[in-house]
C-alpha cells in the first residue's frame, strides 16, 4: 500500500505557441488507504490527472509520486498500480479468467499462483460460475466487476478508476457504489476514484477532490466540501438544487456574493420578500422558487422545504430567513471563500 | 425485400434464376466441353449432355498437357499456382498486418509521409510499373522462381487500409488496460490484436488467394521454363495459332482444373469471409 502525492502538476498539450494546458498546478497529498474521489464537470481535467498519475499520459511539469517514489518516467506497469475504466476495456477474445490472469501471466507468475489469486478475486466479486465465459456473454454488470477483478488479482498499491460506474444503469449503479466500498474496506488500498457525478463523489469519498478548468477548487471531506465550499464553483456544484448564490441579497456587503443552500432558508412570517415563481413537489420534499420582490434583479431564490409544511401559492409573496450560521460569503471578482462571521 | 407477396416472391426469384443461368451455363459448357473427343468439341452445335472421356481427358492434361499445343503436365503447374498463391496471400497478409500497426500505433517521424507513399502504391497498378518490375527482378536473377513470381505482388496497399481501418475501430482502452497489464507492444500485437483481426485475415485470405491464384500477366512475362508454368499460363500456352489446332476439350479440363481450388477456398471459407466483412462486434 502506498501514499500518492502530486506536486504541482501541470499537464500541456502540443508546445511552444500552439500549447494548449489542461491542467494548471494541481497539488494534492492522498494518505495510504485513502479513498480519494475526483470529481468536476467534464472538460475539467480530472481524468487527465487520473491518466497521468496512471502513466498513460506524460506529465509536463511537476512530480508523482507513489509510495514516495517518483514514478514520472516509469511505464503503468512498473508503478505497481492497476486500473478499472469507463467501458471496462475487457480483452473480447479471451476469457473471464484470462482477462483477469493477463497482467499477472505477462508478470511471468507461476500458473498455480495465477490460478489462485483469480479464484479468490472471483470469490470476492461473485464471478466464479461465469470464470469461461467471454466478455460479451456477461452483463455490464458482470463485466464491471471482471475489471474490478482485473484490478484486484495484481494486488497493486493503488487502485484508479476512471468513471467505472457511468456505463451501469441507476440501480446497479448504486449496487456497485457499495460493492466498491466494501471491497475498499476490505482491502484497504488507496483508491483514486474519478467521477462528475457528485452524488457518487459523496457517498464514496473519505476526500474528494473538486476540479474545474484545470484548477483544483478544493481538496477535503464531503462534510468539509458540502458546508464549507471554498469557491462559488465548488458551491454551486457540490448540492442538488445547488446553492442559492445571490448578488443582490438583502444587506450584504459590497463585492461579495452570498451563498445560502435552498434546505437553509426557512418561511417565516418576515424577513426577504419574494415572489413565488414555480413550485416543484419531489415527494418527501417540495422546491419553491422565488424572485426578489423589491429589487430589479431576476435572480431565482429555491427554497427547500418539507412536504407537510403548507405550499404557497404561485404568484403570491412569502418571506424567508436564512437559518443562523448557514451563510457563505465569496468574492463577487475571485469566487474565493471569504470568511467572515455573519 | 420490405414487402412479402407472393407475387414478388416470383419475381425476384425468376431475376435469381436467370442471374444463375447467366453465369452457370459458360462454366457448364466449359464442364461439357471437357467430358468430349475433340471431334464431338468442334461438331456444330456442340453437344450439351457431357460425354464419357472425362477421365480420359483429365489424365491426359493432368500428366501430359496438350498433344499439339505446350506439352507441360498440368499437375506440377497446379502445385505451382498453388504455391503462389499460398505465398501471395500470407506475404499480403503479414507484410500490411505489420505496416499497418506500425502507422496506427507509434509514433515515428514522416510517420504521415509513409502513411501516404503507400496510399500512393494504390495510384500505380502492376501494369503501369511492369517494365521496371521485370528490370528489377530479371537484374535479381529471380525470372522462373517462387521469388520473382510472388515477391513483385505482395506489396499491398489495400490490405494495409483494411487493417489500419480495423486497428482504428479497436479501442484506445485495450491499448491501455495491456500497457496497465505490462505487455509491450509486440506482446498486445500478438496477444490481442492479432487474435482480434482473425476474422479480417480469413476474409483477406480469401480475396488474396484468388488474386494469387488468377495472376496472368505477370507469371506470362517471368516464366519461360515449362516446369515454372501456373495453371492460367498453362491454359495460355495450349492454346495454338487457328481454331482448328488447338485442343479445346483438353484446355477446358485445364479450365475447370483452375477453377475448382478458388471455389474450394471460398465454399469452405464462407463463413468466415462474411463475418470478417459484415462482423462489427469487437
Amino acid at each position: 500500500m502506498a501514499s500518492i502525492e502530486l506536486k504541482n502538476i501541470y499537464k500541456r498539450y502540443g508546445s511552444g505557441k500552439d500549447s494548449n494546458q489542461v491542467i494548471h498546478g494541481v497539488s494534492a497529498a492522498i494518505n495510504d488507504g485513502e479513498f480519494v474521489v475526483i470529481v468536476g464537470p467534464s472538460g475539467c481535467g480530472k481524468s487527465t490527472l487520473l491518466r497521468m498519475v496512471a502513466g498513460l499520459e506524460e506529465v509536463s511539469d511537476g512530480e508523482v509520486l507513489i509510495g514516495n517514489r517518483v514514478v514520472n518516467n516509469l511505464e503503468p506497469a512498473e508503478r505497481d498500480i492497476a486500473m478499472v475504466f469507463q467501458n471496462y476495456a475487457l480483452y473480447p477474445h479471451m476469457t473471464v479468467f484470462d482477462n483477469m490472469a493477463y497482467g499477472l501471466k505477462i508478470a511471468k507468475m507461476g500458473s498455480a499462483e495465477i490460478r489462485d489469486r483469480v479464484d479468490k478475486a472471483a470469490r470476492i466479486l461473485e464471478l466464479a460460475p461465469y470464470l469461461t465465459r467471454k466478455p460479451r456473454e456477461l452483463s455490464g454488470g458482470q463485466r464491471q466487476r471482471v475489471a474490478m477483478g482485473r484490478a484486484i488479482v495484481r494486488q497493486p498499491q493503488v487502485f484508479l478508476f476512471d468513471e467505472p460506474l457511468s456505463n451501469l444503469d441507476a440501480k446497479l449503479r448504486a449496487q456497485t457504489r457499495l460493492e466498491i466500498q466494501k471491497l475498499h474496506r476490505e482491502l484497504g488500498i488507496t483508491s483514486l476514484f474519478v467521477t462528475h457525478d457528485q452524488v457518487e463523489a459523496m457517498t464514496l469519498a473519505q476526500r474528494m477532490v473538486v476540479m474545474h478548468g484545470g484548477v483544483m477548487e478544493q481538496f477535503g471531506t464531503p462534510e468539509e466540501v458540502y458546508n464549507t465550499p471554498a469557491t462559488t464553483f465548488v458551491a454551486s456544484f457540490i448540492g442538488s438544487p445547488p446553492m442559492n448564490l445571490l448578488k443582490a441579497a438583502p444587506n450584504a456587503p459590497a463585492n461579495t456574493v452570498v451563498g445560502i443552500r435552498p434546505e437553509h432558508l426557512e418561511i417565516t412570517t418576515e424577513g426577504w420578500a419574494l415572489q413565488v415563481d414555480a413550485i416543484e413537489m419531489l415527494g418527501a420534499e417540495r422546491l419553491t422558487y422565488g424572485r426578489w420582490v423589491r429589487s430589479v434583479s431576476d435572480e431565482v431564490v429555491v427554497i427547500r422545504s418539507e412536504e407537510f409544511l403548507p405550499a404557497q401559492t404561485v404568484g403570491t409573496t412569502i418571506h424567508v430567513t436564512p437559518k443562523v450560521g448557514k451563510l457563505h460569503y465569496f468574492d463577487a471578482t475571485t469566487g474565493q471563500r471569504k470568511e467572515q462571521s455573519q | 425485400m420490405v414487402e412479402r407477396r407472393p407475387l414478388l416472391s416470383v419475381f425476384t426469384h425468376l431475376g435469381l434464376v436467370i442471374g444463375i443461368v447467366i453465369i452457370a451455363f459458360p462454366l457448364y459448357v466449359t464442364f461439357v466441353a471437357s467430358t468430349l473427343t475433340l471431334e464431338q468439341v468442334l461438331t456444330v452445335p456442340m453437344q450439351m449432355v457431357p460425354g464419357d472421356n472425362f477421365w480420359n481427358n483429365y489424365a491426359q492434361v493432368l500428366t501430359g498437357g496438350s498433344t499439339r499445343g505446350s506439352t507441360a503436365p498440368v499437375a506440377p503447374m497446379l502445385f505451382n499456382s498453388l504455391v503462389m498463391a499460398l505465398i501471395i496471400a500470407f506475404g499480403k497478409i503479414a507484410i500490411s498486418i505489420v505496416s499497418a500497426f506500425a502507422i496506427v500505433y507509434f509514433r515515428f517521424p514522416m510517420r504521415n509521409f509513409f502513411f501516404w507513399m503507400i496510399f500512393v502504391t494504390l495510384m500505380l497498378p502492376v501494369e503501369v510499373r511492369i517494365i521496371p518490375t521485370y528490370k528489377v527482378v530479371a537484374d535479381l536473377g529471380m525470372l522462373d522462381s517462387y521469388a520473382g513470381l510472388t515477391l513483385p505482388l505482395i506489396a499491398s496497399a489495400t490490405a494495409t487500409f483494411l487493417f489500419r481501418q480495423f486497428f482504428m475501430t479497436v479501442p484506445d482502452e485495450l491499448v491501455e488496460a495491456a500497457r496497465m497489464d505490462g505487455a509491450g507492444p509486440m506482446r498486445f500485437f500478438f496477444d490481442v490484436l492479432l487474435p482480434l483481426s482473425a476474422t479480417s485475415i480469413a476474409a483477406l485470405f480469401v480475396i488474396q488467394f484468388i488474386y494469387g491464384w488468377n495472376q496472368y500477366l505477370w507469371p506470362l512475362l517471368i516464366t519461360n521454363d515449362e516446369s515454372m508454368y501456373t495453371t492460367v499460363i498453362g491454359i495460355k500456352r495450349m492454346i495454338v495459332g487457328g481454331d482448328a489446332l488447338t485442343e479445346w476439350h483438353l484446355v477446358m479440363a485445364t479450365a475447370i482444373l483452375a477453377m475448382v481450388p478458388p471455389a474450394l477456398v471460398v465454399i469452405l471459407m464462407q463463413k468466415w469471409f462474411v463475418k470478417g466483412l459484415v462482423d462489427t462486434e469487437k
